[in-house]
């Protein structure tokens, strides 16, 4: 038998069911990869205690015949899920040792499922980056390695950085992430790995810091496309707390991997290959469309005319809601306090010493573009681009059933690249911020290493509440991609 | 857009969050940039096009108006920094 850890989410849920290992071998064997690993700064809190009692839990559940979708199965959750009684930080400072006194929805979903929680994933402050540099907890590293240069520590990307990493270390199974702009899909890229925003209101909102809300969507992360396909299962649902889950049945997404799409319509944006496109990046998702072509499927050219303003449009709408949203961190409630001699003074010095750069740049341009005189012209502008941009996608899915684009313009990159000016930071985002500002499904999945050894991702995108469609195309894309590699050491 | 000093000073005034005086340099040279960057918006038409507040296609749902949470005090309090007699508490506000 394989290593308990190289083992699929599906490999595993079949290993527990035929009692081949229990959960708490399959527990412990994660555990034990986890502190393997520590170096690489994925895990913010580690709970080994809890996750072996939960695994003791979870075969006792098994032997009396009442099990859920995940038993058994250990995941990671990133820090931006408030989880009852184990810290939660959003990898700021400002909620450093906060303690929820109460469950997200999603996470409690997963432990309804069964899954063990190994702990808390880091991840960019307050989910702002696209590094994992901007933690307060320190950066993560990314396990792959670049062949010219091994020595070098490269970004997992960014936001959900921690959960990349675990997930391609393979210290958990699968690990949640949240997505606002392409914090699951681009570091799902660097990492090597698959990951879903589903669509906007198909996971609750509810106990995930919020960084920006319109945008905000959890989802998976995992090494298959099957696997991705179980935890969106046991995540997704409507929620009564959250006013904008959609009340809609959740579809048994693991049926919905037929591996037949023939006569599929799979559009290619010309506006996703602009100058400058990196040409392995480019002929990766040729062969992407190669592949597609080769399973019976059609690729259509097609337009989205308002892509190039979808980066400038979200960096107005997602630092404003960040501005009005990170509003409630006031050093009273919870959280870090330095002391003031009026209330204001309090405020202002709590607030300085417990937000890092980024977060501070952002309130500070989401407060100026909400501000008297400055609203109609930026704000209301960017909602209004935001509509065309959809409408782009509204249109485009009139004749097409799926979008094929690459994930992110490059591989990882080394850690302290690109950290001097933000905007250039921000064009890591340029194919994944459509998606959100659409509110579509996007996956990505590993299609090839570039030639340096490092794993380039390819992105579908779906209409919404689509998820089955993408997911059959991704699982005919992962067959055909074969993506067997394994960072080094792993 | 080009930010001065006593801007971004304000802008931060309102955003409640204390800015040292040789910081303001740099955030406003980062912040225009921001401005100018975005700013390419203008160059689309965005005539007769209504604002998009939000992707769910979905009226804000009602909830009867009952009390269903509370009554714990103590498990509310239990994150404050500083928490006396069932109260969070502030710097003094009234001289």
């Amino acid at each position: 038998m394989s290593k308990l850890t190289d083992l699929t989410m599906a490999e595993a849920r079949d290993g527990l069911a035929k009692g081949a290992f229990t959960a708490v071998e399959l527990t412990g064997a994660h555990i034990k990869a986890t502190e393997a690993q520590r170096h690489l700064n994925a895990f913010i809190v580690e709970t080994p205690d809890l996750a072996l009692d939960a695994a003791k839990a979870s075969d006792a559940r098994r032997q009396a015949g009442n099990i859920g979708s995940m038993d058994g199965l250990p995941i990671g959750i990133k820090d931006l899920f408030c989880t009852e009684g184990v810290q939660t930080t959003a990898a700021s400072h400002i909620l450093e040792g906060f303690k929820p006194p109460y469950e997200s929805t999603v996470s409690g979903k997963l432990k309804a499922a069964g899954a063990i929680s190994l702990g808390k994933l880091n991840l960019d402050e307050f989910a702002m980056g696209s590094s994992n540099q901007t933690s307060y907890f320190g950066a993560v590293e990314n396990p792959w390695k670049k062949k010219s240069d091994p020595k070098a520590k490269l970004v997992p990307g960014g936001s959900s950085g921690g959960s990349a990493a675990a997930v391609a270390a393979r210290m958990v199974l699968g690990a949640t992430g949240t997505d606002t702009g392409g914090s699951i899909r681009q570091p799902a890229a660097f990492c090597g790995i698959t990951g879903i925003k589903p669509t906007y209101g198909r996971c609750s909102r509810f106990g995930i810091v919020a960084f920006a809300s319109s945008l905000d969507q959890a989802g998976p992360m995992a090494r298959t496309v099957r696997d991705c396909a179980i935890m969106l299962g046991a995540m997704a649902g409507y929620d009564p707390k959250d006013s904008t889950s959609v009340n809609m049945a959740v579809p048994d997404f693991e049926r919905a991997l037929t591996g037949d799409i023939r006569g599929l319509k799979v559009g290619i944006p010309k506006e996703y290959r602009p100058d400058g496109l990196s040409d392995e990046v480019a002929r990766v998702w040729d062969q992407g469309i190669e592949w597609l072509k080769a399973a019976g499927a059609t690729p259509v050219e097609i337009s989205l005319p308002h892509t190039k303003y979808a980066l400038a449009t979200y960096y107005i709408i997602a630092p404003a809601e960040c501005s009005s949203n990170l509003a409630r961190y006031d050093g009273l409630r919870f959280g870090l306090r330095v002391p003031g001699k009026t209330l204001d003074d309090m405020y202002k010095k709590s607030r300085a010493a417990g937000f890092g750069a980024e977060v501070r740049r952002r309130i500070l341009i989401g407060t100026y573009v909400l501000s008297a005189g400055y609203y109609d012209a930026y704000y209301a502008k960017a909602q209004k681009v935001r509509r065309l941009i959809a409408e782009d996608f509204r249109k485009a899915f009139e004749t097409v059933d799926v979008i094929l684009t690459p994930t992110a313009p490059s591989a990882a990159f080394g850690m302290g690249e690109g950290t001097d000016d933000p905007v250039t930071m921000w064009l890591n985002d340029v194919f994944t911020i459509p998606t959100s500002m659409a509110g579509l499904p996007g996956l990505s999945l590993p299609a090839g290493l570039s030639q340096d050894g490092l794993p380039l991702g390819l992105q579908l995108i779906g209409r919404p509440f689509d998820e089955e469609t993408v997911f059959r195309v991704a699982g005919v894309m992962e067959t055909a991609a074969n993506f067997t590699a394994k960072p080094e050491g792993v | 857009m080009s930010l001065d000093k006593a801007t971004v000073r304000a802008i931060a005034e309102l955003a409640r969050i204390e800015v040292k005086d040789e910081e303001l340099d740099h955030l406003a040279g980062e912040l225009s940039n921001i401005l100018t960057f975005v700013e390419q918006l203008s160059e689309v038409n965005t005539d007769g096009v209504a604002p998009m507040t939000s992707v769910a296609d979905i009226t804000a749902p009602m909830r009867a108006d009952v009390v269903n949470d509370g009554g714990y005090p103590d498990k509310v309090l239990a994150n404050a920094p500083e928490a006396a007699e069932g109260f969070f508490t502030v710097p003094k506000v009234v001289e």
